[in-house]
């Protein structure tokens, strides 16, 4: 007999063949024309927009929604790239709900901003297509640059100094590029291979050389980064994850949510995947979102979400979680995991309800239990394999103005560096900003 | 890239988005901004002559209408010439002129219609070192009460007479700016080149009130319980303007004078479709009133890109393109026929279409049980109504028909060749030749 949602255990196959398609279809249909039109017609041209100081890349948004309006989508994915060359990520993943489209005055007078994310989605969509790139480079200046880490922060780097004549070697330690546009953002989000496509074109600009599968720490050092490059950007991200601390959580469907959703966006045959019946996922930012999501998506037939605090207190935005309950994810707000049971393998887990307290977040000593075969751990990165002798300052790498670290020649950006949201589009902005810094200080 | 840069009347600029003579252009402080935003050029506010300067009403000067959204139409207004002293203004453009030598900077002038008024202020413009002036003959409030503005621009003979007299006064380029309240635009565009003007510039502002406020009974913008006629410019007088500028490209008389085109530019297209009527330039007002001096950086991209798209390599090649396909309607060929044709893809099923056609047209659309709306091509006479008022934009189009076909209207055959109303059978000019 074929798997169904009822199957017990963690099993692959959960669904009819067709269902896998149709599931992780992309989360926003992109715009028609039509669509982009009346889209764009909503947008006032602000003067010193109030979206534009919401973006953390300062996309200038009445001038590329004016020139979508105007039927020049291409001057608009232009106006769009020259702030954040992962504009197309950008418009995916970007929770705008809580950046431009939060502070649109039409958000504040209707409830209804303009579709920023969408209208950025469009533009760079009609570029892309295309298949050219838009930048050429100055140039060569003959200084090199070494680039650790191909995400985002990485990749927003390389190309600005690319742009300006400066010769980039990125190197990671996946064998993809893309960080967690390749293997962390959720599959709808990012449907048709989009991160990959984003990166070839993004290298179209040339004097970027991409090393995969090279890691630092493993046979690369900063040390001789530092002698053989000019200048050195660490993009590393956050490669670790924090531990539950509860008992059980050795036992097997016991797992890390990022390590699942990588597996996920790297599946070629979804229906091959794993997924067990009652899903529980610890956590309450994107990364739980996205994992309670995708594992109703591959069919999981009850999905929760414990969370410690209450739901305002969430990561995920308001948007987000309300993308988690039309899936049919249950939200747990106010518990802690106390224990996870089972004979080798998850079963149950044990939850306890906690309160605020004046002392902080106290459990109530009541608990309860509930299914639980598959177990994800979605409560945080941290940051692993940073090289010695950098300072850190709350878990990061400490920086200061675009990116210093405390070496000399030596920045940082994106998630492994302190300040600024764990976000894709901050992580463009921290890349670009080093690659002004790193371009300013080589005085090329 | 396209090249942007612009030569009109002997003037240089980067771009052909000049900012017209207008509040926008009425001191140093804009205009340095509207430089920095990427502007090409400007005409300054229009000054006028020595002594003390005009009063502006203190109340409203602005009435408006808006379209769908609020979104600003057209623009109506009562400020008259430059309310700031003639020696504040002179040196403001010699500073701004001296900081930017590579904009175009443009001095528009409005003084009483006798000679030794012009021949005073010209050489005080020329020391400044602005690059031409502009004549306002258009104003048609408040200044033509006066015998100014569009007092003198309603009769040829004045224009003529005024433009004499700067170009026997000055070296500086000049040009003509023309109110579009007459009837004939051909004639004062005449009467300019028989003055010797370089140059006209067109549309000034149509006379108009925008609306009455019912509760006073009185016309807006309300002064005290009184309104008057205003100018009217903004995205709503745009087809008059290019109406204009092509009735002035496309005349003999007038064909080689060079027009800046004015009146309603909003966006690059609108740029676009002047300069490709004839204008060698575009002068804007209401659209920077509106949206502030940055919409030229859509302006600029989108002329490019378009230009990059079509393969022409300077605003040149573009000026005047659509001239020799500005015909009068007697020359259009009645021979062709199309027909209307709704895409069902794109088709909200609104109906609008429907209630256009069957109530005030030819009852030339079909709409079934499940509100599918089709074309009766028996019926269609392809007046293109049901494409003004579909919302879709592309959902009805109009497909010509072959020559050799029947068409299911008249039952006729489609014919190849041209044929015209001055050939039809039915004219009676053409029965009296016979
Ligand atoms: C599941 C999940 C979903 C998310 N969803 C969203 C979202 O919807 N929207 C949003 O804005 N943000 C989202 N984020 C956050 C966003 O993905 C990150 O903020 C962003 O990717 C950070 O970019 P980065 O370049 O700093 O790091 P990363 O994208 O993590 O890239 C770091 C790169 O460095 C490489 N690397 C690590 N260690 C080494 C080493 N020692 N040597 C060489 N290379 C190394 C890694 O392989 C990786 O390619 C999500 C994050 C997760 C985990
Ligand atoms: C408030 C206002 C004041 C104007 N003042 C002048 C003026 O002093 N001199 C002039 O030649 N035109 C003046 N104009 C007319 C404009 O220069 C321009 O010809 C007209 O507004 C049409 O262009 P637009 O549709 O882009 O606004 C004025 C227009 C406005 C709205
Ligand atoms: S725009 Fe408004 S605030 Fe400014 S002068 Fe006019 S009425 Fe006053």
């Amino acid at each position: 007999m074929p798997n169904s949602q009822l199957t017990p255990g963690i099993v692959a196959g959960r669904l009819p063949d067709d269902s896998y398609a149709e599931n992780f279809a992309d989360l926003h249909a992109p715009l028609d024309a039509h669509e982009a039109q009346v889209a764009a017609d909503r947008c006032y041209f602000c003067h010193d927009a109030p979206c534009v100081t919401a973006c953390p890349t300062s996309i200038d948004i009445p001038l590329f929604i004016r020139q979508i309006a105007t039927g020049t989508p291409e001057a608009a994915a232009k106006t769009i790239f020259d702030q954040n060359i992962l504009g197309g990520m950008c418009a995916r993943v970007c929770p705008t709900e809580t950046l431009c489209e939060q502070a649109c005055v039409r958000e504040a007078a209707e409830g209804k901003p303009v579709m920023i994310g969408q209208l950025q989605r469009y533009a760079t969509d009609r570029l892309m297509e295309k298949n050219r790139h838009p930048y050429t480079r100055a140039p060569e200046t003959g200084k090199r640059v070494a680039v650790v880490g191909a995400g985002p922060a990485g990749l927003a780097c390389a190309h600005r100094l690319a742009m300006h004549g400066h010769d980039v070697t990125v190197y990671d330690a996946r064998n993809k590029p893309g960080g967690l546009n390749e293997y962390g953002i959720a599959a709808y989000k990012a449907v048709d291979r989009f991160a990959e496509r984003e990166v070839s074109w993004l290298l179209q600009i040339g004097g970027i050389r991409l090393e995969t599968g090279k890691a630092l720490g493993a046979g690369l050092t900063l040390e001789a980064l530092r002698e053989d490059f000019d200048a050195v950007f660490l993009a590393i991200g956050l490669a670790g994850v924090n531990a539950l601390r509860a008992p059980g959580e050795d036992k097997a469907g016991v797992e890390d949510a990022v390590s699942f959703i990588a597996e996920l966006r790297q599946a070629s045959d979804l229906s091959a995947l794993p997924i067990g019946r009652n899903v529980v996922v610890i956590g309450g930012g994107m990364t739980a979102v996205d994992a309670a999501v995708q594992a109703r998506l591959l069919g999981a037939q009850n999905v929760t979400i414990a969370y410690r605090r209450g739901r305002d207190r969430m990561g995920a935005s308001k948007f987000e979680q309300d993308l988690a309950a039309s899936r049919g994810v249950r939200i747990l707000e106010n518990v802690q995991p106390k224990a996870i049971h089972g004979n080798g393998s998850a079963v149950e887990i044990e939850l306890e309800y906690t309160e605020e307290t004046p002392e902080g977040l106290k459990g109530t000593g009541e608990t309860f239990r509930i299914p639980a075969d598959q177990v994800f751990k979605a409560i945080g990165q941290t940051l692993e394999g940073a090289p010695e002798g950098l300072e850190i300052a709350g878990g990061k790498i400490a920086v200061t103005g675009a990116g210093q670290t405390s070496l000399p020649g030596v920045w940082a950006g994106g998630d492994c560096a302190s300040g600024g949201d764990d976000l894709t589009v901050t992580a463009v902005a921290e890349g670009r900003d080093a690659a002004e810094a790193i371009h300013a200080a080589l005085g090329a | 890239m396209a090249d942007l840069s612009s030569t009109f009347v002997g003037i240089k600029s980067p771009n052909p988005f000049w900012l017209a003579s207008a509040p926008p252009t009425d001191k140093e402080y804009n205009v340095r901004r509207a430089f920095e935003a990427g502007w090409g050029g400007v005409v300054w506010k229009t000054l006028g002559a020595e002594g003390p300067p005009v009063v502006n009403v203190n109340g409203p000067r602005y009435g408006a209408i808006w379209g769908a959204d609020r979104r600003l139409l057209g623009l109506n207004n009562i400020e008259l010439i430059t309310d700031r002293p003639l020696e504040v203004n002179l040196r403001e453009i010699k500073s701004v002129k001296r900081d930017y030598p590579d904009r175009a900077l443009v001095v528009s002038l409005m003084v009483p219609c006798e000679e030794a008024a012009w021949k005073a202020i010209l050489p005080l413009v020329e020391e400044t070192g602005a690059d031409g002036v502009e004549l306002n003959f258009g104003c048609p409030h408040g200044m033509a009460e006066r015998g100014m503005g569009s007092a003198v621009g309603q009769v040829p003979e004045y224009i003529e007479m005024v433009t004499r007299w700067v170009k026997q006064n000055s070296r500086m380029p000049c040009i003509v700016k023309l109110t579009p309240n007459i009837t004939d635009i051909r004639k004062p565009a005449e009467a300019a080149a028989r003055g010797g003007a370089d140059a006209v510039s067109l549309i000034n502002t149509i006379n108009s009130i925008t609306s009455v406020n019912l509760d006073e009974m009185c016309p807006e913008p309300m002064i005290d319980g009184q309104g008057s006629h205003g100018g009217y410019c903004g995205p709503a007088v745009k087809p008059i303007a290019l109406n204009m500028v092509a009735e002035i490209a496309r005349n003999p008389e007038t064909a080689n004078i060079p027009i800046s085109g004015i009146g309603g530019v909003t966006t690059w297209r609108d740029a676009a479709e002047f300069i490709s009527l004839g204008a060698g330039n575009v002068q804007v007002c209401t659209a920077a009133m509106t949206y502030g001096f940055k919409i030229v950086q859509e302006m600029i991209s989108g002329l490019s890109q378009w230009m990059d798209e079509k393969g022409y390599a300077s605003v040149d090649e573009v000026v005047g393109r659509a001239v020799p396909k500005v015909k009068d309607w007697q020359d259009l060929n009645l021979n062709y026929v199309a027909k209307a044709s709704i895409n069902q893809d794109d088709c909200i099923k609104c109906g609008r279409c429907f209630a256009a056609c069957e109530d005030t047209s030819h009852q030339a659309i079909a709409m079934s049980e499940d509100r599918t709306f089709t074309v009766k091509d028996d019926e269609c006479v392809a007046c293109n109504l049901c494409v003004n008022v579909c919302p879709v934009e592309g959902c009805i189009t109009m497909v010509p028909m072959k020559p050799g076909e029947v068409d299911p209207r008249t039952g006729e055959v489609v014919k190849e060749e041209y044929g015209n109303w001055q050939t039809h059978p039915n004219n009676p000019a053409v029965w009296a030749a016979e």
